[in-house]
């Protein structure tokens, strides 16, 4: 079952630009254009794109904030727009760069007012409350005005306020922006578990490809307004950058290897750079290729990492 | 219910994280509550009593605006204007309650806090220290906390429209001027409106901005008892429910053409 689905989600934007000091001029501004794509249930799907891609408008028409000018888009049986109110207690939201607590407020007063906003059993909150608090380590600043928390410390709080009425869906929009390596760690072991143990569906939008890497098997992206890849994480890799890097440590230094089919890029001393096609050779039989020609003291395979297939693809839409 | 009683007491406590500043305005409302004292006296020794206001009764007027003022916040309100403007209403509007309720549960909350020390601090140290002008029985009493209430519900109606604009407005700072200037001069906080000439006065008494500040003036000094009384706070319900059917439209009329940029 789809717990979010769209059809060609359109959002125009007007945006007005002066041209002296009365006269201005009038320009539409596509946002997002023909957004077409469905997430099951219990998926994590990662949602990325470079800055004014349409990422953040399209998470914004599917949690009711923004009506769309074009197309159809419904989320837990809802369309957003129509019936926000309603939907808000089956979602979950967190805006990295905005805050769903209250300033002035400990956090604990801001997650019991929470519980009274979404009408939440006082056992049900309790048990949930209980279970973040353990899992993001939120004991300490519990009784702490969310003003004086520390970014991770405040992260973790918007989490657990997203999460504390049991939603079916969780939008998050860079959710680990700014966080240290460790705040990092916390919050994608946190959301790997959510996923695994209560199969949350959630739409990750990030510009951290490494969040992608360690929670998605899916990825869309969008560029323009319009997605340009749905698709799983390995084919991505295959699709756009299907060349792998075996760097090998010889016994002795010397000439550039030459093996038939595959191209040292590289040679510094005794270690040798070879790129080679995943269709042509599997790790292996490249490896005994080298194996016949010189003796290899140590090994490793270099992947390409998501971030520069992306890049490379960000780069090809411009 | 339950629910905006708990909204009321998150306003409450949100204000009263911020003391210093409670106290500071404490002290410049008694202060200023001195020198418009000073002034109003000085206009009535020399003319007499002006549009019927006794020394006594200029005395109640000065001290009870003075703790009105933060009460019901006519002025520079822009809690809610920033939050479109930065995109943070973005994040009231993931929340399964309207925002406009939301934010008047809210204010109700900050009318509260204000209330306990900006709005009784004054008050009592004009009472205290001057004969003024003092309801003579409960019912005018409780007419007053009714017609104080309504106040906050028609100040906060009149600040949730202008707060609305940076939907539509990039300078929306200027209609938040204009709105103070109106507030100022027209809710016979400057002076009260029975000083104004008669035609000034009819239309003064009409529009809302009377109902946040002449309004309960006038149910304490008695000069709207019985039937008029009846009349100044009914008429002050109507604006106020007036004014939220106009937010109720704003807001729907706002959020179809909401842009939220960035983030």
């Amino acid at each position: 079952m789809n717990v979010v689905e769209t059809h060609g989600l359109t959002k125009n934007f007007v945006v007005y630009e002066r041209n002296g000091l009365i006269r201005r001029t009038r320009e539409v501004r596509t946002a997002v254009a023909d957004v077409s794509f469905s997430v099951a249930a219990g998926e994590m799907v990662g949602y990325v794109g470079p800055n004014g891609a349409g990422k953040s408008t399209t998470v914004k028409i599917l949690t009711g904030i923004l009506v769309p000018d074009a197309g159809t888009c419904s989320v837990a049986g809802f369309v957003p727009h129509k019936r926000r109110l309603e939907l808000a207690r089956r979602i979950g939201v967190v805006f990295g760069q905005r805050s769903n607590l209250w300033w002035d407020l400990p956090l604990i007063e801001s997650f019991d007012l929470l519980r009274h906003l979404y009408r939440v059993d006082h056992q049900k909150h309790q048990a949930n409350l209980d279970e973040c608090v353990e899992r993001l380590a939120l004991e300490d600043v519990l009784k702490t005005p969310v003003r004086q928390l520390s970014l991770g410390q405040r992260m973790r709080g918007e989490l657990t306020a997203a999460l504390l009425h049991g939603p079916t869906v969780l939008f998050l929009d860079e959710p680990t922006i700014g966080l240290d390596v460790v705040s990092k760690a916390a919050v994608r072991d946190f959301l790997a578990d959510l996923n695994r143990d209560r199969n949350t569906t959630v739409l990750l939008t990030t510009h951290d490809l490494d969040d992608i890497e360690r929670l998605c098997k899916r990825l869309l992206i969008i560029d323009h307004g319009t997605v340009i890849y749905d698709g799983g994480l390995n084919e991505l890799r295959d699709e756009y950058e299907p060349y792998r890097t075996l760097v090998v440590d010889l016994v002795t230094s010397g000439s550039p290897l030459a093996i038939d089919g595959a191209e040292t890029v590289k040679v510094d001393g005794p270690r040798q750079w070879l790129r080679f096609h995943r269709d042509r050779y599997s790790a292996s039989e490249l490896i005994n290729r080298v194996g016949e020609v010189a003796e290899i003291r140590d090994l490793t395979i270099e992947e390409p990492d998501i971030e520069s297939v992306v890049a490379k693809i960000y780069t090809r839409q411009t | 219910m339950l629910l905006d009683a708990h909204l009321i007491l998150a306003g409450f406590r949100s204000y009263a994280t911020y003391r210093a500043a409670t106290i500071a305005g404490l002290f410049t409302n008694i202060v200023f509550g001195f020198l418009r004292g000073a002034i109003l006296l000085a206009a009535i020794r020399q003319a007499g009593d002006i549009g019927g206001y006794s020394t006594t009764d200029a005395l109640a007027y000065v001290w009870l605006t003075q703790g009105l003022i933060a009460v019901i916040a006519i002025w520079n309100w822009n809690e809610l204007a920033l939050r479109i403007e930065s995109g943070d209403i973005a994040t009231d509007l993931t929340r399964p309650i309207d925002p406009q309720r939301y934010w008047l549960a809210r204010d109700f909350g900050r009318a509260a806090y204000a209330l306990c020390i900006r709005g009784i601090g004054p008050v009592a140290v004009g009472f205290v220290l001057f004969d003024v002008t003092v309801p003579p029985d409960v019912w005018q009493w409780m007419s007053f906390v009714v017609s104080v209430a309504l106040a906050v519900w028609i100040s906060f109606g009149l600040r949730f429209i202008v707060n609305l604009a940076p939907i539509w407005l990039r300078d929306w700072r200027g209609a938040l001027i204009v709105s103070n200037v109106l507030a100022t001069l027209m809710s016979g906080f400057l002076m009260p409106i029975a000083w104004f000439p008669h035609w000034a006065r009819v239309v003064m008494h009409a529009l809302p901005w009377a109902g946040t500040t002449q309004a309960p003036i006038d149910v304490f000094l008695g000069k709207a008892s019985g039937p008029s009384g009846i009349a100044t706070i009914g008429l002050q319900a109507a604006w106020g429910f007036a004014l939220f059917v106009c937010g109720r439209f704003a807001l729907i009329a706002g959020t179809r053409k909401l842009v939220v940029h960035g983030g």
